[in-house]
């Protein structure tokens, strides 16, 4: 009799991440869902400010063409008093650019756990789970939980008129997929 | 005692929280672990506190005390980690405990219709008389959002009809 040869097991399927601080939080976020990653100063330049009502993590927005990209400052978003970041990550396939401290490392996951249904109001849309590296737990943020359909109709409703802004700088990393 | 009395006894874990004692049925218990580190993170969800790591899952630490005994606890002995329904679906919770547990065999009377939600019934041991918790009424899941929706659209009406 010929035994079935067993079955191999399938390989971890690792994703790219980034690890980054916001307020001194450690939160991670795939490194496909980067665009650019730029200094806040770099895009000071270039934006223009914003007052939408209810929207105090937004207040400043930079015009790329015909797009509107929408400066999420990580700390209000999050709730944690700190001073606003330094680096700003641009998005990929949304309209926001996050206010960030810094870049932790860049590393892989190879398990990312649901968040535990006991968590049931807005972190349910921040984050696409949690992951555990080196004995530590660390969220996994979700690129277009930082704007909701809802915000986004706020803040176009309160885009100031169009001008023509500075020149962007070209100081900042663009982030290959 | 007769065998027909015997069979009506269940298990249930008994734990402290600061002066008053509570049970949860046994079959809703995992495990009793010494307190670990607790990983904190931005969330809106009160009642959670952060999760802990156990045995390769993430495992969230619900601070029960303050709804059961109305302050928050200052120290912890244990978490006793519980296993916590969502519909069909079962998750595992951490709760933490000020003193030590107890498995006990006892009788649970039905809850009246006055008990809170939490109240899974009652039941006497050593002359205490104790609340059996409903652990899935008592820590948060996605029906707290409904409840919190339904008052709030309950507010709304309320304000409407206010000349």
């Amino acid at each position: 009799m010929r035994l079935a040869a067993p079955a191999k097991p399938s390989p971890l399927r690792a994703e790219q991440i980034i690890l980054f601080r916001v307020g001194g939080q450690l939160f991670a976020i795939s490194s496909a869902s980067v665009q650019e990653v730029r200094s806040a100063d770099s895009l000071s330049g270039a934006s223009v400010e914003i007052n939408a009502p209810g929207m105090e993590k937004v207040r400043h927005v930079v015009r790329r063409g015909d797009k509107s990209l929408f400066i999420v400052d990580g700390t209000t978003h999050f709730g944690i008093s700190a001073p606003m970041g330094a680096l700003v990550f641009v998005l990929r396939k949304t309209r926001t650019a996050l206010l960030i401290d810094g870049i932790e490392k860049m590393t892989s996951m190879t398990r990312l756990q649901a968040l535990p249904q006991c968590f049931c109001h807005e972190e349910r849309r921040w984050y696409r789970g949690l992951t555990a590296l080196d004995q530590t737990v660390v969220p996994v943020v979700h690129p277009e939980g930082f704007l909701s359909p809802e915000e986004l109709a706020l803040l176009d409703a309160a885009l100031p008129p169009m001008e023509l802004p500075e020149a962007e700088t070209t100081e900042g990393a663009e982030f290959a997929q | 005692m007769t065998v027909s009395a015997e069979l009506e006894l269940e298990s249930f874990v008994l734990l402290r929280l600061g002066e008053r004692r509570f049970a949860v049925a046994a079959s809703q218990i995992a495990e009793l672990v010494a307190p670990s580190r607790v990983f904190r993170f931005p969330h809106r969800t009160s009642k959670i506190e952060g999760v802990i790591l156990r045995r390769g899952r993430i495992v969230p630490v619900c601070d029960v005390a303050e709804t059961l005994i109305g302050k928050k606890l200052t120290s912890r002995r244990f978490y006793l980690i519980a296993v916590r329904h969502f519909g069909p679906q079962t998750e595992w919770v951490a709760l933490p405990v000020t003193g030590d547990c107890e498995l006990i065999h006892a009788e649970m009377i039905a809850p009246g219709e006055s008990d809170a939600a939490q109240v899974a019934g009652w039941l006497s041991h050593a002359g205490d008389v104790m609340e059996v918790l409903n652990l899935d009424a008592l820590t948060p899941g996605p029906e707290d959002l409904l409840a919190e929706a339904a008052a709030a659209a309950a507010a709304d009406a309320t304000l409407e009809a206010q000349p």
